[in-house]
């Protein structure tokens, strides 16, 4: 058992691992594909050749980063099978599909106009490599989309029943599947900041080369146009990141409590602005969840229930089935032990289901069916040993929550001051402080995209599917020292090519700022 | 037939149709592990990464591709076969990662490693790429050490249903049978590579004859490696699924399967004799430069009959040499009938999708590679 443990924790680790790294990647595929194609539709509209630099030089970026986000990418499809292989049988027949669906329809895409786009210049036409170039940025939505697809429907399976005779789960409603409100809200809010990291990516790049005084009239078209990008897809990440919110209050009630350190609720919940958690602080205890904070009355209320007034459970009323109404009548729904009990109960039916089928008796496989089918909903709590196994770990989701939002908040500002700038101010790109900020915003945002990231996965703990499966029942039968050991491959691997790839881009950066711009026609 | 059996039989067709996709590919492989060869300049080595290079993405997303079909038609053999044979699976993914940014990273200042270090890369993904692909395919043949119990779930101590040998893997990558059919493969591969590369390159003479000494030394361990692994196969036993579902070994039950499919064997015959004229066409023929064409069809129509051997005529694709009930069975490991249905329409756009891939590979082929134009793209 504790090998099982040590296995799980280091396939998480190894999981979480390689989807970082991959997401330190593909959300500047995703936004400078958008980019790198408004650019070339300017260029195909005017014919200047310091467009077609522009062009060239942001996709020269684009295709080193490319490369490598598709090399990660193949590992996370395969780690669901190996590391993962109980998880694999018991929702495959819904889980592969939004996988093989990415794989048919947008991977081979991406993969075809991409080799266009890098080596087409001379074979195509100038109207078939900007379709070209066009189609690579679809083909990379596309597959995100079907991505997030599915991982919104770990955090909310639908579309789906239990067939105990072969013990898994079927998919019954595809569409379900494919456009629950969370996959749409995840998929928003996820591609479009990915324009956000790009766009900051443009911005700060630009900034060196002024800082440089390198090709500014080139750092300046590149700031209007990624500026553009990084704009509207702030918009819409804020908009949509609302309505994640008021999913999450939702779907995942618990992961909104550790996002907000929240041990008990009420009706005009305030929103936790900047806080420092209590270490000490245990689910059911006395103790004050903070050491000191600063808060928004009500604010919490609003942005999960849209309502001032609305209730909103903390950790200790959801383990105790405690909700209130706005007039302030408690209703009790069901607690965490009682899930775990029908939990519990749905696995012992699903064994005398089971033994029925084998003796051929289908009186007892109905009753226990039916057994089953009422307390299914809880079936992942029958592997939780007492209601706190169902806490996420307040600590880093309640820090990587913030960390998002605070540095978003910022670089709203940087994105807007910066394309104020270039349009109205260009006086402004002349200051030092101002370009720094911009520059030092590229690692900032990286930070931001990677906590959202941390906030969505850790507070969904310990669920690999909501409600139905923790994560120690997902594994694969491997010994911990062998996931150890692919684990150190993995960040040797991954490490040693995140350092090619800055190196190449930092030089890729520098040949870009030197080259002769100004002889260009326009 | 009832329509799930024929969904079943659909997606293993599909399956079939994308691993001939992937092997056809590895001639990217195959090229790849020809980039040590002392024999080659400098220019060769451009000329070869160049050619290659345009075609990498493909047998990657191809890869991608099958895995993600496997999944989702087949999810029972993608947990067991991937969390059991996991170094197999491991040692595959690595060499693909270092092919992935090798390409893109191995000329360009800054990289780090240095160039040489990227072309070693590629030479790993080539040699190990593909005799570990061979390998895996193999065991679909002579089977691996697993069980399969899925009342295992409701186990909160151990709750995994599908358990593998304590070697995981490694036991597959030494035994003889896999590796024979690996390294066939990847000498497969190389005679493909040296096609390719004898037709995507012209102007040059020195070049072609490189190419024609590998092909005659890559194709003829090939066909001997073949003729050995013929004879294996149809010699083998394999797993009979009854009507009741149990699973029982039967001697040359491959063998018995041509000889009850016909139309299967006649796919592998045409397949074989595809492969080897698109081998001694060029070699005859002095001048002729597309027997790629002839030997990739042909391989494509040999995966497909392996595959349709390997799954169909009441067969189990995935013996277990541990519990032979918990043998793999294309009825016994697939998806359900909702979603192989969801599945199949979206199928239905492949035929779009390889149309558009066509037409892709068509512009960008334009004129051979020479080293009169070998600009250094990689």
């Amino acid at each position: 058992m504790n090998d099982l443990i040590s296995t799980v924790d280091w396939s998480r680790a190894q999981f979480a691992l390689t989807a970082m790294y991959h997401w330190l990647f593909v959300p500047l595929t995703l936004g400078l594909a958008v980019i790198v194609a408004v650019m070339e539709t300017i260029y195909y509209r005017t014919r200047s050749e310091r467009w077609l630099a522009i062009t060239k030089f942001w996709m020269t970026l684009f295709g080193v980063n490319f490369a490598i986000g598709v090399a990660t990418g193949i590992i996370l499809e395969f780690e669901f099978g190996s590391n993962w292989s109980n998880y694999s049988w018991f929702v495959g027949d819904i889980f592969g599909a939004p996988l093989a669906i990415e794989g048919i329809l947008a991977f081979f895409m991406e993969a075809t106009f991409v080799a266009v786009m890098f080596f087409g210049w001379k074979k195509v036409s100038a109207g078939f490599h900007l379709t070209a170039t066009w189609l690579t940025a679809i083909g990379a939505t596309l597959s995100a989309l079907w991505i997030l697809v599915a991982n919104a429907w770990m955090q909310y399976p639908v579309g789906m029943e239990f067939d105990p005779a072969q013990m898994r789960n079927v998919m019954d409603d595809f569409w379900a599947v494919a456009f629950s409100p969370v996959a749409v809200h995840k998929f928003i809010h996820t591609v479009f900041s990915g324009w956000i990291l790009a766009g900051i990516f443009v911005l700060g790049v630009s900034a060196w080369f002024l800082y440089k005084k390198r090709n500014p009239e080139l750092a300046i078209r590149s700031i209007k146009v990624g500026g553009w990008v990084g704009a509207i897809g702030m918009l819409i990440t804020l908009w949509s990141g609302d309505n994640s919110a008021v999913d999450v209050a939702r779907v995942q009630p618990m992961k909104l409590a550790a996002m907000e350190g929240l041990y008990d609720g009420k009706c005009g919940q305030e929103l936790v602005g900047i806080a420092m958690l209590n270490p000490d602080k245990q689910p059911g205890d006395d103790l004050d969840p903070y050491l000191f904070d600063i808060s928004i009355p009500k604010g919490l209320s609003l942005l999960a229930t849209h309502s001032l007034n609305g209730f909103v459970p903390g950790i200790n009323d959801l383990i105790d089935g405690i909700e209130l109404t706005e007039s302030g009548d408690t209703i009790h729904t069901v607690s965490y032990a009682e899930r775990i009990a029908m939990g519990r109960q749905a696995h012992e039916a699903l064994r005398t289901y089971d033994a029925a089928m084998a003796a051929g008796d289908t009186a007892a496989m109905s009753a226990a069916a039916a057994d089953l089918k009422a307390n299914y909903q809880y079936f992942g709590y029958g592997y939780l040993s007492s209601p706190e196994d169902a806490v996420p770990p307040i600590g880093l989701t309640f820090y990587a929550f913030r960390l998002m939002v605070c540095i978003g908040g910022l670089l709203v500002l940087v994105i807007a001051v910066m394309l104020f700038s270039a349009y109205r101010r260009q006086g402004w790109l002349d200051k030092k402080w101002l370009l720094w900020v911009a520059m030092l915003s590229i690692p900032l945002v990286y930070v931001c995209s990677q906590a959202g990231w941390v906030t969505a996965e850790v507070g969904r703990q310990p669920w690999i599917i909501q409600d139905l499966m923790p994560v120690q029942a997902a594994i694969s039968a491997i010994p911990t020292a062998t996931v150890i050991l692919t684990f150190c491959l993995f960040a040797l691997i991954f490490t040693g090519f995140l350092a090619a790839e800055i190196g190449i881009m930092l030089r890729q950066i520098s040949k870009g700022s030197k080259m002769d711009y100004e002889s260009l026609k326009d | 037939m009832d329509t799930l059996t024929c969904l079943q039989q659909y997606w293993w067709l599909i399956i079939a149709v994308l691993g001939a996709a992937l092997v056809f590919l590895l001639f990217v492989q195959g090229g790849q592990s020809m980039l040590l060869c002392r024999s080659l300049t400098s220019t060769d080595r451009k000329l070869i990464i160049n050619v290659l290079g345009k075609k990498w993405e493909l047998g990657f997303t191809t890869l991608v591709v099958f895995g993600g079909a496997f999944f989702a038609s087949f999810p029972l053999f993608y947990s067991t076969s991937f969390g059991g044979a996991y170094w197999l699976w491991m040692l595959i993914l690595f060499s693909f990662i270092l092919q992935a940014v090798s390409y893109e990273f191995r000329s360009k200042p800054g990289n780090i490693f240095g160039t040489r270090t990227y072309d070693v890369f590629l030479f790993i993904n080539g040699c190990v790429g593909c005799t570990l692909l061979g390998e895996a395919v193999a065991m679909m043949f002579f089977g691996g050490e697993f069980t399969v119990t899925k009342t295992n779930i409701l186990d909160g101590a151990a709750p995994v249903i599908s358990q593998w040998a304590p070697t995981h893997g490694l036991e597959a990558i030494i035994c003889w049978k896999n590796l024979l059919m690996g390294v066939m493969v990847l000498m497969l591969a190389r005679t493909l590579g040296a096609l390719y590369l004898i037709m995507a390159v012209s102007h040059d003479e020195s070049f072609h004859r490189k190419m024609r000494r590998n092909l005659v030394v890559n194709a003829a361990i090939f066909v001997v490696l073949f003729l050995v692994f013929a004879a294996v196969l149809l010699t083998a036993d394999g797993v009979q699924v009854a009507p009741d579902g149990s699973m029982q070994w039967v001697a040359n039950k491959y063998l018995h399967n041509l000889l009850d499919m016909p139309v299967v064997a006649c796919i592998f015959l045409l397949g074989v004799v595809g492969v080897l004229w698109g081998i001694a066409a060029p070699l005859i023929t002095k001048g002729y430069r597309h027997g790629f064409w002839w030997s990739g069809a042909g391989t494509a129509l040999v995966v497909i009959s392996l595959f349709c051997v390997a799954g169909f005529n009441a067969t189990a694709y995935y013996p277990s040499l541990t519990d032979v009930q918990s043998s793999l069975t294309i009825t016994n490991s697939s998806s359900s009938i909702f979603t192989l249905k969801v599945m199949s329409w979206v199928s239905v756009l492949v035929p779009f999708v390889l149309a558009y891939i066509a037409y892709v590979w068509y512009k960008m082929s334009g004129k051979p590679e020479s080293p009169a134009n070998v600009d250094q793209v990689y």
